[in-house]
């Protein structure tokens, strides 16, 4: 079956506090924490952005499935903060980590869940033996316009996902998705922060979809909520993911884990498998993995996932989520500003 | 000014993403970046492609307070001659560190980033820098919330 056989996650070493950002803009820095459930946000260093994100990433899950690159038959990187408007981001990619020439790559864009679309793609191509093995990728260095609320958790990250059959750490049962024309976020060509329908954004965006998707996949697999150990849902905010789990019913102890929204905030294209890694990290073998991912737009992809013994011999090879999560640097809103080119003038 | 410096770094891409360089069969000498002959053995060398395992050591550094136009954001930085564990040296960036924390002999791993931007329409240029290696946990096992329930 079908299954992950390596996973790679790389978040930037510097943080800013979700308090630090409020306090500039004269909010209330002690609620604005507790009340968004995101407490500080990765900030990309001056020299970082998707393509060298998604490399570490993607050197990571190669280390860890001890495979050969040159078997990789397809490279897809979902982001919606690609270096390059036209030019993909995959060959950079690809030529770093060693992959072959004979291969397919293509970039993807879906706001925050084009990693996961990446990973249906790669899916397909693997059970239909056109490719042995398909690097899917979900990473972002997401912006926020100075001031609007998508500053506090607009982060930057990524993940990694190696996607093939033979030994797998863990098998992909199934995958649905929900997909409407729903304009809750958007960024036009040429400008440079996205912007949003503020309270459009929960109950017929991400409510909607990541409700509608998680009952496709319980209804495709036969399951219900207590089939599965854990469950990872996007995490655009801390608070999102939990009320959604609290619409379906799944107990607050199988969220937990996931929620990596609140050290590290939305990593967007990254945000659900960076959580779904996290899982991965601490799962014993047999454990069972529901995640819905959501892009504004808007969609839902949604996995079934069994955590297989395999898993155990990938362990301390490279870096968890919790390494790079406590690996950290603050920064105040200057360097922050000076970092993410918010100072125009500097270039 | 867009197309500017197009093919100095097409041409370099594969040295400096995967720092690529060369070993010499008959000494043993590896190069960064290759060459195209080796120095030692001349006529007698045998030069074969090799992808340094991007471990070093950095032999010395000097921290970069007056910067060019394109790595003002950056200051200050830390630029360093590494000694590659195979033997061979190269210079280059260290990021991911605080400058007062880096010190001659400090084990450093290499990792992926930009380099420089042509210009803010032009090509971006990516390669090697050096980071301080990092450690590799693992995370504590545990049990699954279900096996936790009675």
């Amino acid at each position: 079956m079908v299954g992950i056989v390596g996973f790679g996650v790389y978040v930037p070493r510097y943080r800013i506090k979700t308090s630090d950002i409020a306090e500039l803009w004269g909010e209330d820095g002690e609620k604005i924490g507790p009340g968004l459930g995101v407490f500080e946000k990765s900030v990309p260093g001056p020299d970082e952005d998707v393509a060298t994100i998604s490399v570490e990433a993607a050197r990571n899950a190669i280390k860890m499935a001890k495979i050969d690159p040159l078997d990789i038959g397809a490279v897809y990187v979902g982001s919606e903060s690609h270096p390059y408007a036209v030019k993909p981001t995959g060959t950079i990619v690809a030529e770093a980590v060693g992959c072959s020439y004979n291969m397919t790559c293509a970039d993807f864009e879906f706001a925050c869940k084009a990693g996961t679309a990446a990973m249906q793609a790669a899916m397909g191509l693997v059970a239909s033996k056109m490719i042995k093995i398909g690097l899917a990728i979900g990473s972002d260095t997401a912006q926020g316009r100075p001031g609007d609320a998508l500053e506090y958790s607009a982060a930057a990250g990524g993940a990694a996902y190696l996607i093939g059959q033979k030994n797998p750490l863990a098998t992909i049962e199934e995958t649905v998705s929900f997909t409407t024309d729903t304009p809750d976020f958007w960024r036009r060509e040429g400008e440079d922060f996205p912007s949003h329908g503020a309270r459009f954004t929960g109950e017929p965006a991400y409510f909607r979809h990541v409700g509608e998707g998680a009952k496709l996949l319980f209804a495709k697999t036969k399951t219900t909520v207590d089939d599965y150990d854990y469950f990872v849902f996007h995490m655009p905010n801390g608070k999102f993911p939990v009320a959604v789990g609290k619409q379906i019913g799944v107990p607050k102890e199988k969220l937990e884990d996931s929620l990596v929204v609140r050290q590290i905030g939305n990593t967007y294209s990254g945000s659900a498998m960076i959580g779904l890694a996290r899982i991965l990290d601490i799962a014993k073998p047999g454990s069972k993995i529901f995640m819905v991912a959501y892009g504004s737009g808007a969609g839902s992809d949604a996995f079934s996932i069994t955590v297989e013994d395999a898993i155990l011999e990938s362990r301390g090879m490279v870096p968890t989520v919790d390494d790079y999560i406590q690996r950290k640097t603050y920064v105040n809103y200057a360097t922050y500003a000076k970092y993410r080119r918010k100072i125009k003038a500097l270039g | 000014m867009a197309e500017q410096g197009v093919a100095s770094v097409w041409r370099r891409i594969k040295a400096i993403y995967t720092i690529q360089g060369n070993m010499c069969k008959t000494c043993g000498s590896y190069y960064f970046p290759p060459r195209p002959v080796c120095p030692e053995c001349r006529r007698k060398g045998k030069l074969e492609l090799y992808t340094f395992k991007g471990l070093g050591t950095i032999y010395s550094y000097t921290v970069v307070r007056q910067a060019p136009e394109d790595f003002k954001r950056q200051m200050p930085y830390v630029i360093a001659q590494v000694e590659l564990d195979e033997g061979t040296r190269l210079t280059a960036q260290i990021v991911n560190v605080d400058i007062e924390n880096v010190e001659i002999g400090m084990r450093v791993r290499a990792c992926f980033r930009k380099i420089k931007e042509f210009g803010q329409g032009g090509i971006i240029a990516y390669g090697y820098k050096f980071e301080p290696t990092m450690k590799v946990t693992g995370h504590k096992e545990k049990s699954s919330p279900k096996q936790k329930e009675p």
